[in-house]
């Protein structure tokens, strides 16, 4: 646990056309099979981070190293290595359940029986095993959203970024996401995710970090935060203490 | 080779559930290609139902006017309005019917032409005739020839050509008639009985099919349209295809594919080979109905004088062309809104360039430069060859290397341009 698996030095984001940096140099190390939750307002920099993170932004600068490994020199490898769950649906709405986890799971290499079976387990434990041969345009924000989940884990990847893997869904979905999450997370898989609910990642995390205006301004276990601020009982205080309770509209 | 097969069974399944895309992608094309034959072979079959509707006065009413209509009537063109209703139609009436659009021309033809004519080709006999120190006895003087105007009232909406086409026919009626005034004032003046002068063409046009072999090649609107209109109804799949790419982008596939491991070069290479099997398709589909269907409709039957197989290699490379423009325009754009009407409008200007609807050859100079950049007119020559010339595998090779080329470089710049957009 105590063993870092992503390095993160003086990592930023400035994106073109702007006159601010989404994300200012920053240093972060994310330490292996924890749970890592990035909390901030709308516009913090959380999504940009987290993209940086997982290879889908070019830094300004700063580095990235991911279990020893650079996207410069080890794009493929640190691929194999990472599930990504994007913030949107990232599925095909005229192909069924099935049809799209075989794709996804194929481009990560799995193929014949390993991966129907994994298709069909993976399907099971989050509920969707009957649905597998419905087109996912027809299915509830809920079953998309774990749907979306089982896309970014079919390879059972080391580490996995969420990026708000329970916006808009029911109670019940959210409790299945985050229970198999937890599962994932006991047989060692690294979770760095992203959300709006503090009381989900006051329970969920391991650690957090609130970021605003692309700084990180706390860090450290959601108990030690509690602690260390003042007439704070929930990671809410925290967050609310040090984000202030302005609007955060942001375009 | 196995994530390319996955991707191109995915590509297949998207399509193959967009029931009115297929629709569009392959009964579209072959209305168009049905429906332009059908209109353009006109221009090479003659079709005596149809005849345009003219005004024609005649304030002559004498040997020249009635020449001039019996020949107008011969031509089986017009359909001549002399009255409307038993009512005499006057100028300013003709004026009036012509701009409405409702008859395509009037011809107004003035008082005394024929009398005019006679006075001028008189005149100008018996001055030949005093040169050669003939005197006429009975010379009438005093009756000096005019320049005469047949006026000729067009619909503002009538083209060029067919105004061109009215005024040389009218031309050559009246110099016809000149001449044979000229011949028969000679006969009179020189009071010689019978035909001296032998009015029978000295030559006349005979218009030979240039053929291979024993093979005649006679050309006709089928052959010409067939490889016209699937070129362009194969490039139309620009449109399809770059919607497919932006789609992907927009939905968020695209990003999760980003952090997969695999390459932007296999998932282009899936949807290459779903969208080329898919003009292939077209292909075949028009084909047969230019092979089979278009007898039914009175069209000429569509004849292949060369190879099958340079056929489909000209079909294939042309196809390839197409969805190199798609992968590329699907790369570059954002939305939507962006590629689909930048994708049709590029398909017309490259059709208009490439001689689709107007050979290249008469096009202004500047614009045959265009036309030699087009791949639509490598695409379009390397049919005719095959179709129309026979050509061999040397014949094709040109243009074939051509759509090759240019396929290669839209696919490379789409890969590098994603590479370098989302460099990390």
């Amino acid at each position: 646990m105590n063993e870092a698996i992503i390095h993160i030095r003086q990592l930023a984001k400035q994106y073109k056309d702007s006159d601010f940096y989404a994300v200012l140099p920053m240093d972060l190390t994310i330490r292996n099979s924890e749970i890592f939750g990035l909390l901030g307002p709308n516009g913090a920099g959380k999504t940009t981070l987290i993209s940086l993170i997982c290879g889908l932004l070019k830094p300004t600068s700063g580095s990235i190293e991911i279990d020893g490994l650079n996207y410069q020199q080890n794009k493929r490898e640190i691929q194999y290595l990472i599930g990504v769950v994007p913030q949107e649906y990232a599925l095909y709405p005229t192909l069924t359940a099935f049809e799209n986890l075989m794709y996804f799971g194929a481009m990560f290499g799995l193929k014949g029986k390993h991966l129907k079976n994994k298709i069909q387990r993976s399907l099971q434990d989050l509920g969707l095993l009957k649905f597998a041969d419905k087109k996912v345009k027809t299915f509830s924000g809920g079953m998309k959203r774990r749907l979306n989940l089982l896309a970014g884990i079919l390879h059972d990847p080391r580490i996995l970024f969420l990026d708000e893997p329970t916006v808009g869904v029911d109670v019940q979905s959210k409790n299945v996401i985050i229970e198999h999450l937890r599962e994932l997370n006991a047989k060692g898989t690294t979770i760095i995710y992203t959300s709006h609910h503090m009381v989900e990642a006051q329970y969920f995390c391991n650690r957090v970090a609130i970021i605003d205006s692309g700084e990180i301004i706390a860090k450290g276990t959601p108990k030690e935060l509690i602690a260390t601020t003042e007439n704070a009982s929930r990671l809410e205080d925290v967050y609310l203490s040090l984000t202030g309770g302005d609007l955060r509209d942001y375009v | 080779m196995y994530k390319l097969w996955i991707a191109i069974v995915k590509e297949y399944l998207l399509l193959r559930r967009d029931v009115g895309g297929l629709v569009i992608l392959f009964i579209m094309p072959l209305v168009l290609v049905i429906t332009v034959t059908l209109i353009q072979n006109s221009s090479f079959v003659k079709d005596d139902n149809v005849k345009v509707p003219i005004i024609l006065i005649d304030l002559d009413d004498d040997e020249l006017s009635s020449s001039i209509i019996s020949s107008l009537k011969e031509a089986n063109t017009f359909e001549i309005f002399e009255d409307i209703n038993g009512q005499q139609i006057d100028e300013e009436q003709a004026n009036k019917l012509v701009l409405k659009g409702k008859y395509k021309m009037a011809i107004i033809i003035p008082k005394g032409l024929t009398a005019n004519l006679n006075a001028k080709v008189s005149q100008n006999v018996n001055k030949i005739l005093n040169e050669f120190g003939i005197e006429n006895e009975e010379e009438e003087l005093g009756k000096e020839a005019v320049t005469q105007e047949i006026k000729l009232y067009f619909d503002p909406a009538a083209h060029l050509s067919f105004k061109n086409e009215v005024k040389n026919s009218i031309d050559k009626m009246v110099t016809k008639i000149e001449s044979k005034a000229i011949y028969n004032t000679f006969q009179n003046e020189l009071e010689i009985d019978g035909e001296l002068f032998d009015n029978s063409k000295i030559f006349t046009f005979r218009e030979v099919n240039p053929h291979h072999a024993d093979l005649e090649i006679k050309p006709n609107s089928v052959q010409h349209n067939v490889p016209a209109w699937t070129l362009f109804a194969i490039f139309f799949i620009v449109i399809p295809l770059s919607i497919n790419i932006v789609k992907e982008k927009n939905q968020g596939t695209y990003v999760r594919l980003r952090t997969n491991p695999v390459s932007y070069a296999t998932v282009l290479s899936s949807k290459v080979l779903v969208y080329l099997s898919i003009c292939v398709l077209q292909f075949i589909l028009i084909l047969m109905v230019g092979l089979y269907f278009f007898p039914y409709l009175d069209l000429p039957k569509f004849v292949i004088n060369g190879s099958y197989f340079l056929l489909f290699l000209v079909a294939i490379f042309s196809s390839l062309a197409a969805i190199g423009i798609g992968i590329l325009l699907g790369t570059l754009s954002t939305t939507q809104e962006q590629s689909a009407p930048l994708g049709a409008t590029l398909v017309v200007l490259l059709a208009a360039v490439g001689g689709i609807w107007i050979p290249v050859f008469m096009m202004p100079k500047f614009m045959q430069i265009f036309a030699v950049i087009s791949p639509m007119n490598w695409g379009l020559n390397g049919f005719y060859d095959v179709i129309i010339r026979s050509g061999s595998v040397a014949d094709v090779l040109p243009e074939i290397s051509l759509l090759g080329l240019f396929f290669m470089s839209m696919l490379m710049i789409s890969i590098f341009y994603d590479k370098a957009k989302n460099a990390i």
